[in-house]
Parts: structure tokens; C-alpha cells; sequence
């Protein structure tokens, strides 16, 4: 649960996938427990943080294409039109 | 690209106003007409059958006769059916390529395009693929490798696994030039640009295709995606044929990946389709698929979790606003100020108790010690002393001297105001 966690990582280094994880546990914690104020606010402000950041991933997202040559990953270059 | 197959016997009818215009020719001369050498008319009818796109591109059936297959390696044969034959060459090349045993007698169709030899005067066909008559042999193949693969259970229901609402990997197979490929990458970009996309392209037609494309979905299942689609576009079943060939079917059976097949178009069903755990009737259609969850569908999402998380603050807050005031209600209702207020006056009247309670008992006591002092006033010898008596005692061990027989020669005598000592001078008479 989301609880505040000392290994907190800011925002901003947190994959798409790891802020909507957080985000919804901070909504369960949210709807299921009961939090002393302080710490509801608490999560409530990281909750904010975390929207914040998934909003902005998603506007950002461009699709990243890669080519696989044997065991390696190079950026695939498409042919535009 | 494909006609209808064609009869020898309808092949020539169909070309009878040709053979008809010869003979006419022929048969009414024209006087004025110029005269051609037979290479020159040889050349006309050469141009005029080769010229002809429809002659250019056909499927011709019939039975095979007069096979013959010189050193060379070119083959020679002769298409018959019951009214009319054809001759036919395949080159050395195309017959290396040729899958059935060649026959005498044996039921076929050939592809390939008229041409005419001038030397003997003959046209014939240039047979550039050869197949077994009736269902086709890539479709009887298609259906025998099915079965046993059927049978094998590679295409069970149960083995289908699902597929991710949400992959953040897709894998693609398929042609790095195709047109499927782009039309996938649109629809996936449009959709969920927040995935990643690993192609691992590799020949989707031809003898490469099938080792290509079992080894693309080996080296792409190393890079663990959550999802791969294996596509091509619409083609005839010969250009689809790789994706029936059972070592790719058995890899895609064997993909640690879900798989989603977009082969051809909505009507061509392969194997890999079969084998796949779900079968798109497109590439397009298969990228749609890969992609349940789009980027709009994250939005929304987001939207809520946002709305939700500022409706429970709001409504928390709301909660510990009204708890305070129940509480400050409550709180003065339970106000101790009453309680002090009685309490003080209570301790006031314990302390006026308490006062007049020692007041009493010293005023008992102090009687008490009054007249216990009178007592003792009265039994103190002193006091005895004072009235003028004295006590005797001896000087030796101080005992009083209360009779006769107590009496010593040195005896102390003690009187109100100190002692004295005094000598015995004559012996005691007992009175």
C-alpha cells in the first residue's frame, strides 16, 4: 500500500507504469483507509505529483521503433513517403 | 495476376478468329498485297501472340506427354487434354524450382506465357510453374499439414493465451519494406505511442522466408515482449505460403510471446493463423489489436484517477471538519468549569470542617494535658519537698531510707532547694 515510503523516488524518474501503479494505490489508500490527516494530505500532494507526471508522459509519448539485428537493438529509421 | 485456368482445347478456340483471319487470307489472295517471307509473317504472328498481355500471363490444364528432360536441364512436354495439345519448355531455372515429380500422364497446371519458336513455326508455352491438378498441391499440402498439426493439438483452444490489454513491448515480424509494416507502425503510433516497438524484420515470401521467420521469432522472443505480431500483406496463397510452412507454424506454436497473426487479407486463413493465439484479419487489424488500451483510453483513465483523488481530499477534509465541530459541541457541553465550580466549594466546606474539626480536638487535648499536668503537679515530689518534707536517702547506694532498717551512718538528705549529708549518731529505735 502507499504508504510513505522512505525509498520514495521523485516523480520525474518514474516510468509511466510506475507512477499509475503508485497513483492508483494512493486512490485505493485513499478510498480504503483510514489515514491520519496529515498523511492523507501527504499522499494526496504525492498523488497530485504523480497525475502530473503521467499526464505529461502521455503527451509526450512518441513511438519508439527499434530493428533487431542478431542479439542487438538499433533505432529503425522508416521510410517516409 | 491470376486466370482462369484454361483447357488446351479452350485456349486454341479462344484464339480461333486468329487462326480464321490466316485462313481467310489464304484463301482469297490478294494480288496487290505484299509478299512476306516466312520469317517476316513468322515475326508478325510472333509479335502478335507475344504483345498479348492476356498470353502473357495465364494458367493453362492439362496432361502431361512426350516429357522429356535433356541434359540441359531445361524440360520438354506436351499439354494434352482430348481435343487439342500444346507444347510447353520450362528453362532450366523455373524447372529447378519445380516441387512435383514430372510424369507422363500426370494431371496439371501450368502457368507461364506463350511464346512463339520460330524455327519449327510453332508457338508454346513458356511454363514457369507447374502444380498438381484439382485442390492445388500447396492447398492439398495446406490441408494434410493441418490436420497433423490439428491432431497434434498445436492449434487447441487451450493453448491460446491472452493477450495484453497494455503491452509496453510489441514485438513485429514481417517484411522491413512492406506496406503491412507501415500500415502496423501508423495504426500502433496512432493508438499507443507509449509502447515500444522491436521489429525483427525477415523475407515473407520465397524459400528464405521460412528459416528467416523462425529465426526472427526466436531472436525476438530473447528480447521478452509482452505481445508479437507476425503479419504480411494480401497476396496469392503462394505469396502466403511461408506462413504455412510447418517449422513456422511450430514457432509460432512455441513463441513465449503471445502472438497475433495479420496474414493477408480477411479471407486468406493460414496455418499461423491457426497456431497463433488470436488471428487478425490484417495487419492493420492486428495492431488494433495489439493495442486494446489506446492513449485516449490513458487519458481518461488519468482524468478519473485525478477526479477521484481530489474528491476523496475534498470529502476527507469535509469529514474532519464536521468530526472537529461535533467535537467542539461535545466538548463544551462536557466543559469542566461546572465541575471545578462545585469541586472549590466543596473543598471550601472540607476545609472549614477540616478547621473547626482540629479546633476541637486541640481544645480537648489542651484540657486533657491541663488536667493530667494538675495531677502530676500534685504527685511531683518536688512539690512535696516544697511543704517541707525531706527524703532520705544513703549515701552508699542512694536507696531511700523509708524505715529503720534502711538506715546507715552516711545518708544524703534532700530538700526543696538542694541535699546535704548527714551522720547517723545513735542506733535506730523502732518506734
Amino acid at each position: 500500500m502507499a504508504k510513505s515510503k522512505s525509498t520514495q523516488k521523485p516523480v520525474e524518474e518514474l516510468t509511466y507504469e510506475e507512477a499509475l501503479a503508485e497513483l492508483e494505490g494512493i486512490v485505493e489508500a485513499l478510498e480504503g483507509e483510514q489515514n491520519p490527516l496529515e498523511e492523507a494530505l501527504k499522499l494526496y500532494e504525492r498523488g497530485q505529483a504523480l497525475t502530473a507526471r503521467c499526464g505529461a508522459l502521455l503527451e509526450s509519448a512518441q513511438l519508439k521503433v527499434q530493428k533487431l539485428a542478431g542479439e542487438t537493438l538499433l533505432e529503425f529509421e522508416e521510410e517516409t513517403e | 495476376m491470376c486466370f482462369a485456368v484454361l483447357t488446351v482445347s479452350q485456349y486454341v478456340s479462344f484464339h480461333k478468329p486468329l487462326f480464321s483471319i490466316i485462313l481467310r487470307t489464304t484463301m482469297q489472295p490478294n494480288l496487290f498485297s505484299e509478299t512476306l517471307t516466312v520469317s517476316q509473317i513468322t515475326f508478325r504472328i510472333r509479335k502478335l501472340l507475344e504483345d498479348n498481355p492476356e498470353l502473357q500471363d495465364v494458367w493453362v490444364t492439362g496432361e502431361i506427354s512426350n516429357l522429356s528432360r535433356p541434359a540441359s536441364g531445361h524440360i520438354y512436354f506436351t499439354l494434352k487434354d482430348k481435343n487439342a495439345s500444346l507444347r510447353c519448355v520450362m528453362w532450366k531455372m523455373d524447372a529447378m524450382r519445380t516441387r512435383p515429380a514430372l510424369q507422363e500422364g500426370a494431371a496439371v497446371e501450368v502457368h507461364g506465357k506463350i511464346a512463339v519458336y520460330e524455327p519449327q513455326g510453332q508457338y508454346q508455352l513458356i511454363a514457369s510453374l507447374i502444380q498438381a491438378k484439382g485442390e492445388g498441391a500447396l492447398f492439398q499440402e495446406f490441408l494434410r499439414l493441418k490436420s497433423m498439426l490439428e491432431a497434434e493439438g498445436l492449434f487447441d483452444s487451450e493453448r491460446k493465451r491472452e493477450i495484453p490489454e497494455f503491452p509496453k513491448t510489441i514485438g513485429i515480424v514481417t517484411s522491413a519494406t512492406g506496406a503491412a509494416l507501415r500500415d502496423m507502425l501508423n495504426t500502433i503510433r496512432r493508438r499507443q505511442p507509449m509502447a515500444r516497438v522491436i521489429l525483427t524484420p525477415s523475407p515473407v515470401q520465397g524459400v528464405d522466408a521460412p528459416p528467416a521467420l523462425v529465426n526472427a521469432l526466436v531472436s525476438l522472443n530473447k528480447q521478452s515482449p509482452d505481445v508479437i505480431l507476425i503479419a504480411r500483406g494480401g497476396g496469392s496463397i503462394e505469396d502466403l505460403w511461408a506462413f504455412n510452412d510447418e517449422r513456422v507454424v511450430r514457432a509460432v506454436a512455441a513463441s513465449q510471446a503471445p502472438i497475433i497473426s495479420g496474414v493477408g487479407h480477411e479471407t486468406d486463413f493460414t496455418l499461423c493463423d491457426f497456431a497463433a493465439d488470436l488471428r487478425a484479419p490484417t495487419p492493420t487489424a492486428a495492431a488494433e489489436l495489439a493495442t486494446q488500451t489506446t492513449l485516449d483510453d490513458l487519458h481518461s483513465n488519468l482524468t478519473y484517477a485525478q477526479t477521484r483523488l481530489t474528491d476523496l481530499i475534498s470529502s476527507l477534509l469535509a469529514d474532519h471538519r464536521t468530526f472537529i465541530s461535533t467535537l467542539a459541541a461535545r466538548l463544551k457541553y462536557v466543559s469542566p468549569e461546572r465541575r471545578i465550580r462545585s469541586e472549590i466549594q466543596r473543598l471550601d466546606e472540607l476545609t472549614r470542617q477540616a478547621a473547626s474539626s482540629i479546633l476541637h480536638r486541640i481544645q480537648l487535648q489542651s484540657a486533657r494535658v491541663d488536667g493530667v499536668s494538675k495531677r502530676l503537679q500534685a504527685l511531683n515530689p518536688t512539690g512535696i519537698l516544697a511543704r517541707g518534707y525531706a527524703i532520705l536517702t544513703r549515701a552508699s547506694d542512694g536507696k531511700v531510707v523509708g524505715s529503720v532498717a534502711d538506715a546507715k551512718d552516711e545518708m544524703t538528705v534532700r530538700v526543696q532547694d538542694g541535699e546535704f549529708q548527714v551522720t547517723r549518731t545513735s542506733n535506730a529505735n523502732r518506734s
